[in-house]
């Protein structure tokens, strides 16, 4: 069982400082422009801060217990194939589904 | 091509975002039932979900709890796994450095990984867009996940049940992950600041706190810059040589 008075304390600790690092770019620097080697560096944002959240729950989810599990990483690799080859999100989510299921069915 | 109107742009923002709802709904129903089995309230649960919006730290701080971690180590794991809405936050500062403290207070509040990514690459395609335009695709973007989000862990919690592990739902998070950033893979840079960031996220793994994500960030972002500053230089060259 989890602690209320803790619960409490990492609920709104968690919430003010998600706000705080989500409001520190945009709520102090403003309007004021930024050095070009700064932008540059934005751009890669996502495509650096996305594939590294998800490197290690495709190698080791935790659902297996830390265990790679071919059904998941095939799943994995149809996603990023079809999403690169159709710029489809959508088709992307699609492809993954369709592979994940009938291989956890068959491996499983 | 005539300007886009407020309405259509609104309207390109809920079509960017809807796809995300397949996933975001299975997650947050995930957390739900987490929740819920690690004994929260479903008032608690929601009130989690609704002051924090970022699922994965929401994972990261619940399982740690359970664990009995002390709450400084608590907060300090899951804000390192939410130090991503940070580089978020700059890199939204360009596009919305303009508008009034309060609607960047909304924005900020309103960052998640699907509403910044689709937003980010759409104005990246639409560069003649006004603010108010980008603004108008933001809030189009979040309008079918973030209240499905709430709405869906709520359900989870009322749930309350185990769930087939057969559904395997903890893989909705790397799924629709994958899907918002292949299509982002537009450049070799692009794809150099990825496979580097997947190598030192995997090689650090072992770090305590999460920190291995932000500097596999941080260097991903680094060695994209690079390749973008060599290819713009090579470019230059093979222009001075005619070739």
């Amino acid at each position: 069982m989890i602690d209320k008075a803790t619960l409490w304390t990492v609920i709104a600790g968690l919430a003010l400082g998600s706000f705080a690092l989500r409001f520190l770019f945009l709520g102090l620097i403003g309007n004021r422009p930024l050095p070009p080697w700064v932008l540059r560096h934005l751009r890669y944002t996502a495509v650096a801060v996305i594939p590294a959240l998800v490197a290690p729950m495709v190698m080791w989810p935790k659902a297996t217990g830390g265990e790679t599990d071919p059904a998941r990483l095939a799943a994995a690799a149809a996603v990023l194939a079809v999403g690169v080859l159709t710029r489809s999100v959508l088709g992307a989510i699609l492809a993954g589904i369709a592979v994940l299921y009938p291989l956890l069915y068959l491996l499983g | 091509m005539p300007p886009a109107t407020s309405k259509s742009v609104f309207a390109m923002g809920v079509r960017a975002g809807a796809p995300f709802i397949l996933v975001v709904v299975p997650f947050a129903i995930l957390f739900g039932v987490v929740a819920t089995e690690a004994g929260l309230s479903v008032f608690e649960t929601l009130t989690f979900s609704l002051a924090v919006i970022a699922g994965a730290a929401q994972f990261t701080a619940l399982q740690l709890m359970q664990e009995h971690a002390p709450t400084a180590i608590v907060l300090f794991s899951a804000l390192a796994v939410n130090l991503r809405l940070a580089m978020y936050s700059a890199a939204l500062t360009p596009h919305f450095g303009a508008a009034p403290l309060w609607q960047r207070a909304c924005i900020a509040y309103l960052t998640v990984d699907q509403s910044f990514t689709t937003s980010v690459s759409a104005f990246e395609r639409h560069p003649d867009w006004s603010l108010r335009q980008k603004m108008t695709f933001f809030f189009g973007a979040c309008a079918p996940i973030l209240p499905l989000w709430f709405l869906a862990t709520g359900a989870g919690a009322m749930i309350g049940r185990r769930i087939p592990d057969a559904l395997a739902l903890d893989f909705a998070v790397p799924i629709t992950f994958l899907a918002i950033i292949a299509p982002a893979l537009r450049t070799p840079a692009h794809v150099v600041a990825a496979l580097v960031a997947v190598a030192l996220a995997l090689g650090l793994a072992g770090l305590p706190y999460n920190l291995g994500l932000p500097v596999a960030a941080l260097v991903g972002m680094m060695a994209g810059a690079r390749v973008e500053l060599w290819a713009e230089r090579r470019l230059l060259r093979g222009e001075g040589l005619g070739g």
